[in-house]
């Protein structure tokens, strides 16, 4: 009884503590290089999990992530551009195209607080307002995912063209931009911005993992299934959907800040379709609706985009492309599911090494068995 | 049924529902009574499903309205209507398969439905007990933490009359309650649902004519949207109008 109530314990604080141990061991492992590019994997897992959220649980197969993650990314990179100017001064693109004077949305920007805020608070509301005319209306399914596609490609076009107010196309960049006289690119500040994240991402796993277990995770669970029928039981789904997909934008928003300064750049490109598309596939792959599977995908995949493509840089598409096609014709659960479902045993009962029998353990030693094997093998053309 | 309009639970008014022209209810009208247990019938395409879509807020009539307890409902939405006292079994059962039967009846249980209730607040007491005691009814307990998904037909119709009922409406739609099921299980839940019937108002629409007869309730049926005529099981069964809809239903081509 002692036992298993240790194993319990441990099992419940085991992946805690590998979290803390990795955290502190990693940054002295892996070269300055690795540990920022492992930081930006691990940030992307906060947006993974937001598409976990809204589609893996709630049914809501969003393409626009995209949008709230730049405007994290946005936010922070203005702060940043502001931040340590002599009075006066403006951030350097503006002399490019003329500009004179700081626009007004700029200003609130200079304060840490406010900034503080703005990163997760500013795409949560743009989620919650869109997330709300569109579900009030009940446009679901693949009407959503395309409202959501369009949205996207809105705030994209808005974003490259507009040179005087956010740069445009160019985007902000963040790794020359200090902070506590800092420089952002410098080893030091990655090193403490990839420990952020990982406190971060496990504050982002907590919440998730708080909505979606109890009553409330079930009602999310109930919309997916049978959105109809919760409203029939006097639920507003509407309220419901509104609410994760505000939270799933902040999560986004958060993300974006994270990577933003960990890639030194934030541009339009984060608005970009495929993007929004790779988020979807990295829930796919790792296990839709487990939270564990969202961070696993966004990780695995991104750091297998970044091996594959330093080795072979035109191939990473159609490996990416291949995946999501494997996932969805092979492992419908993703790589959680398939690990819950017993997927490891029969992969090794494939390649040729039965797995034990629980029903007769003794058979598969039996020597006169093993024989008998063994001749019948031999016959038909050697099984083992 | 000449009693006034404040002692009606549920009046249809002359509700008519059409779907591009084709009218789905054609001038209904219909009363019942607080702690009623009536059933409806009809052949195909008389309207039941649309009726019951009506009441719950599913669909919006054209004409006419619908009152609930002395307040017109009419256009109102579906959690509207749930939350003042209309709950509604489905003609297939619709569980929700990912979730335990437990959970499914933790959704359904009477109670707060919003967002901020179910994530700040917890199940009282009295909730988790009536909860327990609806699966010790409905002799679920075994399967009680397993996703309701691999239930049985049977075990799936009887889940959803226990949210039904742990929802705790004040009248009971019913939609064909004993499809699919066994005699005996056909019989447990004619009562079930007499038992619940005077706490309850319940309204059951079904095809089959030996269970309405175990229900030994008033009868109402519907033809093309309309009612046809009311009365007890023996009253209907023997009225001319009443036998040739049934006898005419044998040809598909005359009933559309």
């Amino acid at each position: 009884m002692a036992d298993l109530f240790a194993s319990r314990q441990l099992r419940r604080w085991l992946p805690w503590l590998l979290i803390v141990v990795a955290a502190l061991v990693l940054p002295a492992l892996l070269s300055p290089f690795r540990l920022n590019l492992l930081g930006r994997f691990l940030s992307l897992g906060i947006v993974a999990l937001g598409v976990d959220l809204i589609w893996g649980y709630t049914g809501l197969l969003s393409l626009g992530q995209g949008i709230f993650f730049a405007l994290g990314g946005y936010a922070l990179a203005m702060y940043l551009q502001l931040n340590e100017l002599k009075p006066g001064e403006l951030p350097e693109f503006f002399s490019l195209y003329g500009v004179k004077s700081l626009p007004a949305f700029w200003q609130p920007f200079e304060s840490p607080l406010f900034t503080f805020f703005a990163i997760w608070v500013i795409p949560a509301l743009v989620a919650g307002a869109l997330g709300y005319l569109v579900f009030r209306n009940r446009i679901k399914g693949v009407y959503f995912s395309i409202l959501t596609q369009a949205a996207l490609l809105v705030f994209f076009n808005f974003f490259n063209g507009q040179q005087k107010l956010i740069n445009g196309t160019n985007g902000l960049k963040t790794s020359t931009a200090r902070i506590f006289g800092e420089l952002i690119g410098s080893d030091a500040m990655q090193r403490n911005l990839f420990w952020l994240t990982v406190v971060l991402t496990v504050l982002a796993f907590l919440l998730c993992r708080w909505l979606t277990s109890g009553r409330f995770g079930d009602a999310l669970i109930a919309i997916r299934d049978d959105e109809p029928r919760l409203r029939f039981t006097g639920y507003n789904p509407t309220a419901y959907k509104t609410v994760v997909f505000a939270v799933a934008g902040a999560l986004a928003g958060i993300s974006g800040a994270l990577y933003t300064v960990q890639s030194g750049i934030v541009s339009p490109q984060y608005m970009a379709v495929p993007f929004s598309i790779e988020m979807v596939i990295w829930v796919a792959v790792g296990g839709r609706g487990t939270l564990f599977g969202a961070l696993l995908g966004a990780v695995l995949i991104n750091y297998a985009k970044s091996l594959v493509s330093e080795a072979l840089p035109e191939t990473w598409l159609f490996i990416q492309g291949g995946l999501f096609l494997l996932v969805v014709l092979a492992l419908p659960d993703g790589l959680v599911g398939w690990w819950r479902q017993g997927g490891p045993g029969r992969l090794i009962a494939m390649v040729g090494f039965t797995p034990r029998s629980s029903t007769y353990p003794a058979l598969e030693l039996d020597p006169q068995v093993q024989g008998e094997q063994d001749q019948l093998g031999s016959r038909s053309g050697g099984q083992h | 049924m000449t009693t006034t309009q404040s002692m009606n639970l549920l009046e249809l008014q002359g509700v008519t529902v059409s779907f591009d022209g084709f009218l789905a209810l054609n001038d209904l009208n219909l009363q019942l009574a607080p702690g009623e247990l009536r059933a409806v019938i009809g052949p195909n395409g008389a309207g039941k499903t649309t009726f019951l879509d009506v009441i719950t807020g599913k669909v919006k009539p054209t004409k006419g309205d619908v009152v609930f307890r002395g307040r017109s409902i009419a256009g109102r939405s579906e959690h509207h209507i749930s939350r003042l006292g209309i709950g509604r079994k489905f003609q297939t059962p619709r569980v929700y398969q990912n979730l335990s039967p437990r959970r499914n009846l933790e959704l359904a249980v009477r109670g707060p439905h919003g967002p901020a209730a179910l994530l700040f607040g917890s199940l009282s007491a009295e909730q988790r007990d009536r909860v327990q005691h609806l699966l010790a009814v409905v002799g679920l307990e075994r399967q009680a933490q397993q996703p309701a998904g691999g239930l049985s037909h049977g075990q799936k119709q009887w889940l959803e009359i226990a949210m039904l009922v742990a929802q705790d409406p004040e009248l009971l739609l019913v939609d064909e309650p004993v499809a699919g099921l066994t005699d005996e299980e056909t019989e447990r839940t004619a009562d079930l649902l007499k038992q619940l019937s005077g706490d309850h108002t319940v309204l059951v629409i079904e095809h089959d004519m030996e269970f309405i007869r175990d229900l030994q309730a008033p009868v109402t049926v519907l033809h093309e949207g309309h009612v046809l005529c009311e009365g007890s099981m023996d009253q209907v069964q023997n009225d001319p109008r009443v036998i040739e809809v049934y006898l005419g239903s044998d040809n598909p081509e005359e009933m559309a």
